[in-house]
């Protein structure tokens, strides 16, 4: 007894009899240590196997790709070529173009501007919505509607309402007398940008929002009531008992939206197209653009793969940080 | 009952009319272009583009362009597209993520470790960073231009989700019951099968959902995979016609938009728990 004891340390997941298979006897004849190893044995194989098909998955359309982008950042590859090795060349020459390092800045703006607003307006529509008690599963459905809906469509009504002429952004500034002639959303630069974010969080927002409710919802009542009697008001409650609660909440949140936000595809493709002048264009579309209609792949590559270091980092720090809170 | 900003009696009630004021301008902001859309999709031209007018006026309403799309552009063929590759590509991703995060929440094997973290890496892996290598495997595959790119790829996104979020589902099923059915001398697979899966139904229908959803609203790949106009998907069929001409069908646009969107939104309508239980196991679980 002792014995079983001793090998099933560590091991206490493990169902304690099993008495499955017809050849019960012949591992009744191994004794309990061998018929652990052996049950242990054919459990690994059924695990390998039910394991195949999202190793298969992950291998081919995953670091197969993946692999093959590093190999093609380092050639000069153009559609349908072959091309040759060039070292690290266009990594080294992509700061050298204004377009990149436009790139560059829009994303950063655009990534660190946006989700810092989705945090913020998270975290407000969080805290509205965990107030309230009548209508609350009703509203927190349709809130959540612009993050349901396919964003390449819900781009389209807003590119229909930036609209200079007909779009009704314009009306609405025109009869509330905040600006006569309307603005032209998409032909400025900055504005342009403004846009797009504003598309960016308009869609984001809700994700937060929810992600954030769930998170509120785990905190235990009886800290706001002790706050309370120790004299917390509404702000200092607030401070100490509900932000520490959401760190993780907040964290993860976050990462995922950086990330989403920085690699974003559909508002810039289809509501600016990068312009005006690159000023909207995101490493997403300007790889499109590069690969896809200009044909250089191996540039377009380079692009997509130059921030990938800060990309992997930020992934790490967030598994420490995962593996942290687990324990 | 205290609740977020605690309190009782009167201060409580405040913070409760407050909450309700501070959701007005969020409805406001968040519902908006879905009004802008349905306003927009049954306004005949000749208002659309009336400047004299004000756009919010719904003076006649017309069907004209809900009967452009079925009249004169293939959205019927892109709906038809849409529904079978999502269907396929979240059927496929269910059962790839059952049998990994079955495996992962039950049984013990060398390496299981690192495979839940290299599952979880690639589900933060953007579809932005792999599009151009996809798109040569697809191609050499013999999958170019073809639904099964899509039904193939949308994968790579939703099974890394799927078998998250169901291991995360599997673990909290007590382990008793499937003992007492390997006992009566069911194998795993049947286990799996006959005990799990029926008690799994809620966490199955929160991947499913979510994985449908995903795999509607894709945009990236369906643009870059697939070339011919009849086996294009909704969302990048419709943002195909924009760019066909310098004239912008707005009608017809919003009719799609109101169209395509409709299926995520009924899904969403009658399934909305396990929605957002499947949001929040992939955001803050995940």
């Amino acid at each position: 007894m002792s014995l079983d004891t001793r090998q099933d340390g560590g091991k206490r997941n493990l169902p304690p009899v099993v008495v499955t298979s017809p050849t019960q006897e012949d591992r009744e004849a191994l004794g309990p240590v061998g018929r652990t190893r052996a049950f242990l044995h054919r459990e690994e194989i059924t695990a390998y196997l039910m394991m195949l098909p999202i190793l298969l998955l992950v291998i081919g359309l995953m670091a197969y790709p993946f692999l093959l982008a590093v190999w093609w950042s380092l050639t000069d590859k153009l559609i349908g070529g072959e091309g040759r090795f060039i070292g690290w060349r266009n990594f080294v020459e992509l700061p050298g173009s204004s377009i990149f390092r436009q790139t560059v800045r829009n994303a950063v703006i655009y990534s660190v501007v946006a989700v810092a607003l989705k945090t913020l307006l998270g975290v407000v529509l969080a805290l509205a919505l965990n107030q309230i008690t009548w209508l609350r599963n009703f509203l927190r459905g349709i809130l959540l509607l612009p993050w349901v809906i396919p964003t390449a469509l819900s781009c389209l009504v807003w590119l229909w309402m930036f609209n200079d002429l007909f779009g009704v952004l314009n009306y609405i500034l025109r009869v509330t007398g905040i600006s006569q002639e309307g603005y032209l959303w998409l032909a400025s630069p900055n504005l342009a940008l403004f846009s797009v974010i504003l598309v960016n969080v308009w869609r984001g927002t809700p994700f937060f929002g929810i992600g954030i409710l769930g998170g509120l919802q785990t905190i235990p009542q009886e800290l706001y009531e002790a706050a309370a009697i120790d004299g917390a008001g509404a702000w200092r409650r607030f401070l100490h008992v509900t932000l520490p609660h959401l760190q993780s909440v907040l964290a993860v949140v976050t990462l995922f939206s950086t990330i989403w936000t920085f690699f974003d595809f559909e508002v810039v493709y289809i509501i600016t197209r990068g312009g005006p002048m690159n000023s909207t264009h995101l490493f997403a579309t300007l790889a499109y653009q590069t690969g896809l209609v200009a044909g250089k792949v191996g540039e377009a590559v380079a692009i997509a793969l130059y921030l990938f270091p800060v990309l992997a980092v930020m992934i790490y720090l967030q598994l420490l940080y995962l593996r942290r809170m687990e324990v | 009952m205290a609740r977020l900003m605690g309190g009782g009696g009167l201060n409580r009630q405040a913070y409760t009319l407050a909450a309700y004021l501070v959701l007005i301008p969020f409805l406001l902001f968040n519902l908006f272009p879905f009004v802008w859309i349905a306003i927009t999709s049954i306004k005949p031209n000749q208002d659309l583009y009336d400047t004299t007018q004000s756009p919010f006026a719904l003076s006649r309403i017309t069907l004209e362009h809900y009967q452009f799309l079925f009249t004169k552009i293939a959205f019927p063929v892109w709906l038809r597209n849409s529904v079978v590759v999502s269907l396929a590509a979240t059927g496929i991703s269910l059962v790839v993520g059952i049998l990994s995060g079955y495996s992962l929440a039950r049984l013990r094997f060398r390496g299981s470790t690192w495979m839940a973290t290299g599952i979880f890496v690639t589900y933060l892996v953007p579809p932005a960073l792999m599009f151009i290598p996809l798109a040569h495997v697809v191609r050499a595959l013999g999958l170019g231009n073809s639904l099964l790119a899509l039904i193939v790829t949308y994968p790579t996104f939703l099974v890394p989700f799927c078998s998250w979020m169901l291991m995360g589902y599997f673990k909290t099923i007590p382990k008793e019951i499937e003992e007492c059915a390997m006992i009566d001398g069911c194998g795993r697979i049947q286990t799996l099968i006959r005990i799990v899966l029926p008690v799994s139904v809620p966490g199955l229908l929160s991947a499913g959902i979510f994985a449908f959803t995903l795999s509607w609203n894709e945009f990236l790949y369906a643009l870059v995979f697939i070339q011919t106009e009849a086996r294009k998907t909704v969302p990048v069929g419709v943002v195909g016609q924009l760019v066909l001409g310098d004239v912008f069908f707005w009608g017809p646009l919003m009719a799609a938009a109101l169209l395509g969107s409709l299926p995520v939104v009924m899904v969403y309508m009658f399934f909305q728990r396990y929605f957002v239980a499947g949001l929040t196991a992939g955001a803050v679980k995940g």
